[in-house]
This record gives C-alpha cells, sequence and structure tokens, in this order.
C-alpha cells in the first residue's frame, strides 16, 4: 500500500484558559492524498481553523495539541524537534490565512518577504530568489512583478496581497497547501478571481489543498471531498456530491437548509434552533443533540461513532444507527 | 390608491472631503447622486462590494451624515437637517456589527428603553419595563434576562437585541446595514427570518444592505445594485438576479459561489479583471468601463443614466 500523503489520527487540541479548558479539537482524524482538494466546513468554533494550526504546529500559548498524531508521508510531526518541523514548515506544507491585511509584514517589502521562505528552504543565491519570487508572482497573476517586488504590503489591494500570500506559500512547491479562509475578506469578484487562481495552480502544480471555509458555496465549488465539523468533531465526511445532495448527519441538514437557494426563493428558511456549542462545557452525547430538532435519549447520552452510509460517506448520528436497525427488522420481518 | 414611496431619495451626493495635501482637499464620492425609494412594506436591497458607498447611502438617507445635496422625502414630507429628529421615530437603523454596536455598561432593558426616554414614549417607570419586555418577547429574546449585559449574549441574540432598540419606537422604515454579515449560518438564518416575521406583523418597509447576494435575494422585493457610488441597475429582485443587463452585475451573479456542487461545475463565470478604481480617482464617464469588456469610447465621455430597458428593469449603461 502506497504511503498516505497525510494522515491526522484522533487529533485533540484545547486551549488551557482561565477560565477552564477550551476543547477546539477532539478527536479528529482524517486523510489527504496527492493531488486531493479536502473541504472542511464548519462555523465559528467548530475547531476548523485550530485543526490547521495544528498540523503546522503554530497554535499560540495557550493552546496546546493534547494527543494525537499528524502523518505527513508516514512521519509523525507532532512529535518532532521544532528544528525539524521548520524544514517542513512553508517548504513541504504552507498556510495561507483569512486576513492579506494583517498576515503580511509592513515593514518588509513584498519581494523580501517571498524570498524568505525560499532563501530559508532551497541553496538558491539572492539573486536567484529575486528571481523565483518574480516568477511567482508572475504565475499568480499579479501585474509588473518586477515593480511589486519592491512595493510594501499597504501599496496593494486585498485581492493583491492574498495573491502575494499565496506566492509566497507556493514559493517553494509544497505539497499540501492549506488556506484557511482565504477569501471571507474579499468581495464576490475577487473572491472568484482567487478560486480561479488557485483551481489553476492545483491543476499545474499538482499539489494537496486543504480548504478551510465556512462558506457552503466555496467548498461546492472547490472540492472533491468534504468534512463537515461540529463541536471539533467531524460530524459528516464523504463527497462533495454526497454531502450536498445526499446529507446524513442532523446538523449538515440543518445547514442545507439555512443558505439560501439561489433558485426558487421565498421559501420560508429552517434555521438551525439555539445557539452555538459552548466549548467550556461540552454536552456528554452527541456535541449537535441540545440543537438537534430529532434528538433522542441516546443522543444526549452517548458519543455516535461515524458510520459508512456508502462507501464514500459517513456520518456520526444516532439516526442513521436507527434506519440501519430499522431496515435490518424489516429485512428479518420479510424473511 | 396610495402610490407615494414611503421613503423617495433624490440625487443624493454624500461627498467626504479627504486631505491630498497641505492646503488642498479632494472630495472623496462615496455617494455620487443616486436616486431610488422605497415604497410602504417592501424590502428594498442594495448590494455592492465593499466601498462602493452602499452603507454611506443608508446612513446619509438618515441623516447621520449631512447630506453634500439631494433631498430625502419621508411619506411625501421633505426632510431637513431641523425636522430631522421628528423622523427619527419613524425610520431607525440595525448596525452590521452586534459588538461595537451594544454599549456594554448599559443593560439590555437600557439599551432597549433609551428611544422610549428620548422620544418620551411612557407615562411611568412600570410602562417602561412593560414595553421593553413586550419587545424582548418580539424579536425572540428572554425577557427575564433583561437585566443582563449585552456581553453575556451571543452574536446572533445581542443582533435581537439590536433590532429591539431599533422597533422601540414603532418605525416604519429600517435601514438594515449588513445585519447578518457578522453571523454563522445557522444563526444567519433565524435572524433572516425574525426580520420578515417582524415586516409582516408590523408593516414596516426595509432598506436592506448586504454584499451576500444570496440573502439579498431571498429578502428583497427589489434590488438596487450600486457600483462607486452610483446605482447601475435596479429591478425586480429575481429579475436582477437571473437576468442582469449591466455587464457588472452579470459578472457579480456569476461569481456568487452557490452551494450546489453540480451546478458549480456547469457554470460558467464571467470573470472581471483588475480591482475597483479608487473613488478619490475616479474614471470619467461610466466608472465601470476600466473593467468593463464592452467600453467603448462614448463611455469615456458620459456618464450613463439609469433608463428603463424592460417594465421596471432600470440600466445605467451606454451599451443596452
Amino acid at each position: 500500500m502506497t504511503e498516505r500523503l497525510l494522515e491526522v489520527k484522533d487529533l485533540h487540541t484545547s486551549f488551557f484558559t482561565d477560565a477552564g479548558e477550551v476543547k477546539a479539537v477532539n478527536g479528529l482524524s482524517f486523510n489527504l492524498d496527492e493531488g486531493e482538494v479536502l473541504g472542511i466546513v464548519g462555523e465559528s468554533g467548530s475547531g476548523k481553523s485550530v485543526t490547521a494550526y495544528s498540523i503546522m504546529r503554530i497554535l499560540t500559548d495557550p493552546g496546546t495539541i493534547k494527543s494525537g498524531q499528524v502523518l505527513y508521508k508516514g512521519r509523525d510531526i507532532v512529535s518532532i524537534p521544532e528544528k525539524e518541523m521548520r524544514k517542513i514548515r512553508g517548504a513541504k506544507i504552507s498556510i495561507i490565512f483569512q486576513d492579506p491585511m494583517t498576515s503580511l509584514n509592513p515593514t518588509y517589502t513584498i519581494g523580501n518577504q517571498i524570498e524568505e521562505a525560499i532563501l530559508l528552504h532551497t541553496k538558491r543565491s539572492k539573486k536567484e530568489a529575486r528571481e523565483r519570487a518574480i516568477e511567482m508572482l508572475n504565475l499568480v497573476g499579479v501585474n509588473e512583478p518586477e515593480k511589486r517586488v519592491k512595493q510594501y504590503p499597504h501599496e496593494l489591494s486585498g485581492g493583491m496581497r492574498q495573491r502575494v500570500m499565496i506566492a509566497m506559500a507556493l514559493a517553494c512547491e509544497p505539497d499540501i497547501l492549506i488556506a484557511d479562509e482565504p477569501t471571507t475578506a474579499l468581495d464576490v469578484t475577487i473572491q472568484a478571481q482567487i478560486l480561479e487562481l488557485m483551481q489553476k495552480l492545483q491543476k499545474e502544480m499538482g499539489m494537496a489543498i486543504i480548504m478551510i471555509t465556512h462558506d457552503l458555496g466555496v467548498i461546492a465549488d472547490m472540492c472533491n471531498t468534504i468534512i463537515v465539523m461540529y463541536g471539533g468533531r467531524a460530524c459528516e465526511r464523504g463527497t462533495a456530491d454526497e454531502i450536498f445532495y445526499n446529507p446524513c448527519h442532523e446538523y449538515t441538514k440543518g445547514l442545507m437548509r439555512s443558505i439560501p437557494s439561489i433558485v426558487g426563493k421565498h421559501e420560508r428558511l429552517i434555521p438551525i434552533s439555539g445557539t452555538p456549542i459552548d466549548q467550556l462545557n461540552l454536552p456528554k452525547g452527541c456535541y449537535f443533540a441540545p440543537r438537534c430538532d430529532n434528538a433522542m435519549k441516546i443522543c444526549m447520552e452517548a458519543q455516535p461513532d461515524e458510520i459508512w452510509v456508502t462507501p464514500e460517506h459517513s456520518a456520526a448520528c444516532w439516526m442513521n444507527v436507527k434506519k440501519v436497525y430499522e431496515e435490518a427488522g424489516k429485512e428479518k420481518a420479510k424473511s | 390608491m396610495n402610490t407615494q414611496p414611503l421613503v423617495d431619495v433624490r440625487h443624493l451626493k454624500q461627498y467626504f472631503p479627504i486631505r491630498t495635501g497641505f492646503f488642498t482637499t479632494t472630495p472623496l464620492k462615496a455617494v455620487d447622486d443616486i436616486s431610488f425609494h422605497v415604497n410602504e412594506e417592501e424590502t428594498l436591497g442594495l448590494v455592492g462590494e465593499s466601498g462602493c458607498g452602499k452603507t454611506t447611502a443608508g446612513r446619509t438617507l438618515l441623516h447621520l451624515y449631512k447630506p453634500t445635496s439631494g433631498e430625502i422625502y419621508f411619506d411625501g414630507n421633505l426632510i431637513t437637517e431641523k425636522n430631522i429628529k421628528n423622523y427619527r421615530k419613524e425610520m431607525q437603523i440595525v448596525f452590521q456589527d452586534p459588538y461595537s454596536s451594544l454599549d456594554p455598561r448599559m443593560t439590555v432593558a437600557d439599551i432597549i428603553g433609551e428611544p422610549l426616554d428620548i422620544h418620551h414614549l411612557y407615562s411611568s417607570r412600570s410602562e417602561r419595563t412593560d414595553r421593553v419586555r413586550e419587545l424582548m418577547d418580539l424579536v425572540g429574546l428572554n425577557s427575564e434576562q433583561a437585566n443582563r449585559y449585552a456581553h453575556e449574549f451571543s452574536g446572533g441574540q445581542r443582533q435581537r437585541i439590536g433590532i429591539a432598540r431599533a422597533l422601540a419606537v414603532d418605525p416604519r422604515f429600517i435601514v438594515c446595514d449588513e445585519p447578518v454579515s457578522a453571523l454563522d449560518v445557522s444563526i444567519q438564518a433565524q435572524i433572516i427570518n425574525t426580520f420578515e416575521d417582524l415586516q409582516k406583523k408590523l408593516n414596516i418597509a426595509y432598506l436592506f444592505i448586504a454584499h451576500d447576494l444570496l440573502v439579498v435575494r431571498h429578502m428583497s422585493n427589489r434590488i438596487a445594485v450600486m457600483y462607486l457610488g452610483r446605482i447601475v441597475e435596479t429591478a425586480d429582485a429575481d429579475e436582477v438576479s437571473d437576468h442582469p443587463l449591466h455587464p457588472y452585475t452579470v459578472s457579480l451573479m456569476s461569481a456568487v459561489p452557490v452551494p450546489d456542487p453540480k451546478l458549480a461545475r456547469s457554470r460558467h463565470r464571467i470573470p472581471l479583471e483588475g480591482d475597483v478604481p479608487s473613488p478619490l480617482n475616479m474614471p470619467t464617464g461610466c466608472a465601470f468601463r476600466t473593467r468593463c469588456r464592452y467600453a467603448t469610447e462614448k463611455c469615456a465621455q458620459e456618464r450613463p443614466e439609469l433608463k428603463e430597458a424592460a417594465p421596471g428593469h432600470f440600466v445605467a449603461c451606454w451599451n443596452i
């Protein structure tokens, strides 16, 4: 069997704050293959960004990976020394952030910031690094790259800055690109440009992408496979078509009903009731049970395991278990 | 039959002076000569990308900014700086950010009660308390929590507090300035439904400002599309979404990511090149011509006015 590109196994990440332990990621596992575009979708507080930060090991202070493994080409990068991690971060696994305004350093030129990664990870000379930076800017569609490398971030628009971020992340040709809400801060027309660019680069360079977003539209547009997160756990995963046309978790169903449809409008939206999850006091059973209209007794008491609905689609919902039993019952009655 | 619009905005301009040198200022044309109307019990959606002037239009309309020029009529009466106070009772606003638009040192009862105080809408203390409770129930808040502070509520609940505050004076018109943009999808749907219920119950008209086109389409009867301080297209909500005519609207609609993988794969995007020009240095003629694939010489020379291309469908473009 070939080695997986990235394997996340039972990841637990918590923030130890004064108020108590905030459990941001609670036992998340997933695989990423070469050239795959995986979408992680969830609302604020679902742990999707913390997952990205855990993989990159860039969690800020009270945040710690409590347990679990992140295997990059079979090697656990959670336990390796920071010095080793630095060789992977930015070179093999790169990240682009949501806000292109604050994630670029205002005191360095664009060229400087792209070259930094190149000089750090490759044996190129300064001159070659500059050439590579210009080549990258050209690739991501920044006009007049020779002029731009000498400019500072504030001289560029939001869309241009996000292009620079992408150029920086891809300069060392990583195997994996993590995009943490890359278009959330951008306008729709600029968002369309950036998504188009990412799709084009993915085809040309063949890297795998983990696309983290709250926008179901962006996910539908970009991803082959999708993980839906709630309360730091994967509640449903599968191919894009399966998730959108055959959602099997009550939370995913609720999400789909909450978005206004693009055709036939003025149907009343059916929102998910209740308020978002409190991560200081996680429920005992299924995390979604307190907001679920179809919650059963067992949902409040025990956490459901993920059950495969089809070979490429699984959901962690007791409703599916019930369905399996009911169907088995019917079969039995027939025979 | 009463055909007079509830709110009628004519040739509204809002220029902000920007210091560009030691002695020189340049006007930033945030809103540049726009006209629109909102009928009673109707929702007009105002969409556009950041910096197009949609928020400024909403605030200028309420005289939160003094208009540079232009007229605003409410129920047929011209609103001026002198009489605006009387109309604040009729026209209210709900802000985007439920975190910064509520005073952290005031209890919910005081936040919702403040408009009642200002407009002297009660005769006794108990009447005020009753009214606050009634308003909280109306927007779906637990009225037993009236003495809590804003930070004790979640984002969606805070937005409900903002809505209750706007409703306190029984307005007939509310400017909703990106009221659901800061909220998660599942909470967003709750608030959208609340807005719709209130409209039916209290017969309020909305000016619904947002950049999320799916939400605006869902909420609105008509939609006006803004680009660089001007309205480029206005029509029935479905018409604008399904049969856009202005090249900007066409691109904008095709850029909306649709939550439907099959449709997304088959759809053809009409990308817009480049960025929005600086409003300090606007192109001559049509503001969109620098990004427009159909731009001709005429577009550079003369500014197109809104004209009726189909019944009720107005477009400002020389090529239509």
